[in-house]
């Protein structure tokens, strides 16, 4: 929330329609695809404690693709990825503390 | 990109719009069709008032059951269902919405604009939170009002608890006009990140507009979390879901979590917008800027952040463990930081001013004063221990009321003095205006100060009546002459409003500045025209009406440099084009407390309000963004009403 | 009203992005209920004894693709191909009706197999939390058919395409909610009766 937002950002404006072409597009999913099988995949492979770690990454990367990408938020203004994130980090903060506070994590 | 759908319109796209607009007009039909932030902040104010009263009669019947022992005025349910509504109605009815038409009616003209962003979603907005306060108050003819507390603690919430149909209204209705505060949230933020007037950084914008910023992002942000709490209670109760029924292992603590992470945002996003207003009448009558203005608005920022790490201190006695009652305690100590740093400004910004105590002063003064003391009872609920004893009890009260009552609705008064003349184009009597001040300040403290001490003797809370013998009688009679002397004072506020009118009738308009105040509203004449602005001011400073007003000399004395007349616009413009009236807000919001009755009463209910919801919808979406053949909104026309003698606001 | 915004943005977008961002701590209130209640099961079934992961699998796999029919939607849109448009906004609609057809496939599955709304906290979060998605699927489906009927009826064109946009990022948005729920409620181990 710094004054230089004030300054309207044609820049921004323009690079604005240099979006992906559809070609990228389908890469893109493809990726999204072969995370998903990966994702599946650990339902059906046993990997012991790796488990949960591995697959909040892959959504973390999932999260993040769709985002990035599809949402445009890589090439769109900063502020619409502020009230994104504000709204993400929020979340994930004030929840964590509330499960934290029900003891969730040393239950078991 | 820049484009946005409404700026579409263009001959060959209008068809689009299959139904026409209204005309807008004279007299009721203006009024339920506006999409003006001006009127529609006035119907805030106006409805707000109105809800402050019925609560205000509620608070008078509780004291009255409890003015003496074994009180028989309200037996113990309606004592339950009028606390309950109390609560409801002040906070929820009465100190946000007023808040929401000081928010409304301010900041397009202190950022210099000409409108929100969003119009129609703006007049959507107040339609649906009547709506909502009406439905609310309906059940009190429909089978008995709320009665499990305005926090409404599961399981006291649940059907064998409380079987009547009052939380049902409560669920449904809080719903309701949440979703009047998120969307008039949304419209707000957009309103000041996008339509500020050129040179208005950010950081040029008065500290009531950046408080009513801070509110707006806290809404955003908090109502989806008590529209959870408030889905999972109503789901509870209408479809037998299981959320806090214990015999099935659910944890009742859910409903409190869930409340207070909504709830302690919520005591900011109440008493933020005090804050501002009189971060402005401050200054204007110690005819100084605001000491530390940068300090104000990050102090302002630093709350609004640190209220999302306090909820659980209103829960230190619910069994939450040793480690989160420390943690929740220690983050209460550290919220009361910028909140100090704010009244060392306030203070800071009187020292060595030529304070002038107009009435808009007094109350805020009466902040600073009123709103210290319930924030130093607050730092001894922060120390555990201490509020291990005081829970639950009438000290709580106090404490709550010292913050609410004296640290809001001193506020929002300042502020109803302080823009009257900026709104309805006269002055609110100034005598009557002091002596409203030092009534109330008598009233509220009689009221809420015993309320300490009665707590302290272990008078419970929410409790219908009580015994003699305790000690409690002395101070609770006090009390209750107390809370009618402030209903005296309200009288006389209402007193006054009529009497200025009658005063002002057929007198031209006060002039346009009648404090020597600071920020851009007042560059326009009073009352504001339709269209705010002749022409949008371009800005240089922080303080930028006082600054075309006011220049510093050789020797640096401060000078007047212009009259007031000067600086000020005439509202003479002509040929502004301004967004249409539509009926379809209103539509949309007499559909909901359908929807809600018919989910408590009778299924088939819900067909016409979802009709009238979904036709709205569609039809709202394919009205003409603004029929280009149509003379509405257009100023010619209104100037030419004028001058014609009609009587508009 | 003026052609210029402070920030340069739409105002519909930027209210878009907000409405996102408060949408973001509905959904996490629900998702943190359900994990409150997972293993809350009492005397019904228990997550672990009633997911069908394949199936689940399937449906996540469905709307997952259908953000991309969406971002080609918007790509058409953009480019003023309007046929284009039409056809990737249909396929994504279907592609949600899809996965809207098999939640409610798997709803009553589930409670033929004993899992009622009522039948436990589980119960009663899950029913909630994947309710809640299904609903926000349903009105994104509604949203993209009411921009069909526009597109036929000759008002969609690449100067509003975006109106297209912002539809479009409610629909990824669901859909990364979907991812999550996807990993955090069917994934991760589930306990077992």
């Amino acid at each position: 929330m710094d004054t230089s937002e004030t300054t309207t950002d044609v820049k921004e404006e323009d690079e604005h329609h240099e979006h992906p072409s559809d070609g990228k597009y389908m890469q893109i999913a493809l990726v999204l695809a072969i995370i998903t099988a990966a994702e599946v995949a650990t339902y059906f492979v046993h990997i012991g404690d790796a488990l949960i770690p591995t697959l909040m990454v892959m959504m973390v990367v999932k999260f993040w693709i769709v985002a990035a990408w599809f949402m445009h938020l890589r090439f769109d203004s900063k502020m619409f990825t502020r009230f994104f994130v504000a709204g993400i980090v929020l979340a994930i903060s004030v929840y964590f503390i509330f499960l934290t506070v029900f003891e969730f994590w040393t239950e078991g | 990109m820049t484009d946005t759908i409404s700026e579409e319109v263009t001959e060959e796209q209008r068809p689009l719009g299959v139904y026409t607009r209204p005309k807008g007009g004279n007299g009721w039909r203006d009024w339920i069709t506006t999409v003006d932030h001006k009127k529609i902040g006035i119907l805030y104010g106006a409805a707000a008032l109105f809800f402050f009263i019925i609560g205000g009669i509620e608070a008078l019947l509780i004291r009255l059951q409890l003015a003496t022992p074994n009180g028989t005025v309200l037996g113990a349910d309606m004592y339950n269902q009028v606390f309950t509504m109390h609560g409801v109605t002040m906070i929820f009815l009465a100190a946000m919405p007023l808040a929401a038409a000081f928010a409304n009616y301010l900041i397009p003209l202190q950022i210099g604009a000409r409108d929100v962003a969003f119009p129609r979603l703006n007049a959507m907005s107040f339609w649906v939170f009547l709506a909502g306060g009406i439905f609310i108050n309906l059940s009190w003819l429909l089978g008995g009002a709320p009665d499990g507390g305005w926090f409404g603690y599961a399981p006291n919430t649940g059907v064998i608890f409380s079987p009547s149909v009052g939380m049902d209204f409560y669920a449904i209705g809080l719903q309701i006009t949440g979703i009047a505060s998120l969307v008039s949230a949304i419209n707000l933020t957009v309103t000041v990140l996008n339509m500020r007037a050129p040179g208005m950084t950010l950081f040029k914008m008065p500290v009531l507009t950046w408080m009513l910023f801070v509110v707006q992002l806290l809404l955003v942000f908090a109502m989806p979390v008590i529209a959870v709490a408030l889905f999972l209670l109503m789901f509870s109760r209408q479809f037998g879901a299981n959320f806090f029924n214990t015999e099935m292992g659910a944890d009742p603590l859910l409903w409190q979590h869930l409340f207070w992470i909504f709830g302690h945002p919520e005591v900011y996003i109440l008493v933020l917008p005090s804050f501002g207003i009189i971060s402005e009448v401050i200054p204007t009558f110690s005819r100084k800027p605001i000491f530390g203005y940068d300090f104000m608005v990050f102090s302002g920022i630093a709350i609004g952040f640190m209220g999302w790490g306090v909820w659980a201190h209103h829960m230190f006695v619910s069994g939450i463990g040793p480690l989160s009652v420390a943690a929740f305690s220690l983050s209460t100590m550290f919220i009361a930081v910028p909140t100090g740093v704010k009244i060392l400004n306030w203070i800071a910004t009187m020292w060595g001013g030529r304070v002038k105590f107009s009435s808009p002063m007094l109350f805020s003064v009466g902040v600073i004063s009123m709103f210290t003391i319930g924030g130093l009872s607050g730092v001894t609920h922060a120390l555990s221990p201490a509020d291990t004893q005081q829970t639950d009890t009438y000290y709580i009260v106090a404490h709550f009321h010292y913050v609410i009552f004296g640290g809001i609705i001193f506020g929002l008064f300042a502020g109803l003095y302080f823009w009257w003349p900026k709104v309805f184009g006269h002055m609110l009597d100034e005598k009557m205006g002091k002596i409203n001040f030092w009534v109330m300040l008598v009233g509220f403290n009689m009221t809420f100060g015993p309320m300490h001490v009665l707590g302290l003797q272990g008078m419970s809370r929410r409790i219908d009546t009580y015994s003699p013998g305790f000690g409690f009688e002395a101070w609770n009679m006090v009390a209750t002459i107390g809370s009618f002397i402030i209903a005296l004072s309200v009288l006389i506020f209402l007193i006054n409003v009529v009497t200025s009118v009658k005063k002002a009738r057929g007198k031209p308009p006060c002039g346009p500045d009648p404090w020597d105040a600071r920020s851009l509203e007042w560059m326009t004449p009073n009352p504001t025209p339709e269209h705010n602005f002749d022409e949008i001011p371009t800005v240089e400073s922080l303080d930028e009406f006082w600054h075309r007003k006011w220049g510093t000399d050789d020797e640096g004395q401060i000078v007047r440099v212009a009259t007031a007349e000067e600086v000020c616009q005439k509202g003479t413009a002509t040929g502004v084009h301004l967004p249409s009236p539509s009926y379809w807000p209103l539509i949309f919001a007499i559909g909901l407390p359908l929807l809600g009755l018919g989910l408590i009463f009778n299924l088939w209910l819900t067909l016409p309000g979802g009709i009238l919801i979904v036709t709205a919808l569609y039809a709202w979406i394919f009205e003409p963004v603004d029929d280009p053949d149509g003379p509405h909104g257009d100023h010619h026309e209104v100037n030419e009403e004028i001058s014609e003698g009609a009587s508009d606001v | 009203m003026s052609e210029e915004t402070t920030t340069g943005l739409s105002h519909n977008k930027l209210a878009m992005w907000v409405f996102l961002g408060s949408e973001c701590l509905l959904f996490g209130a629900l998702i943190s209920t359900y994990l409150l209640y997972r293993n809350k099961f009492y005397d019904g079934p228990a997550p672990g004894d009633i997911f069908d992961i394949p199936f689940t699998s399937v449906s996540s796999f469905v709307l997952l693709m259908s953000s991309l029919t969406m971002v080609l939607a918007l790509a058409a849109i953009q480019r003023g191909d309007i046929r284009n448009n039409r056809l990737w906004l249909l396929t994504t609609a279907l592609l949600g009706a899809v996965f809207i057809g098999g939640q409610v496939y798997e709803f009553t599955t589930f409670i033929r197999e004993g899992l009622g709304y009522t039948t436990s906290p589980f119960s009663s979060a899950f029913f909630t939390l994947t309710g809640f998605h299904g609903v926000h699927v349903s009105l994104g489906i509604v949203m993209l058919m009411s921009l069909l009927i526009s597109s036929y009826r000759g008002k969609l064109t690449q100067k509003n395409s975006e109106t297209v946009e912002i539809i479009g990022l409610y629909w990824h948005f669901v859909d990364v909610v979907w991812i999550i729920i996807f990993t955090v409620i069917y994934l991760v181990p589930n306990p077992t009766s």
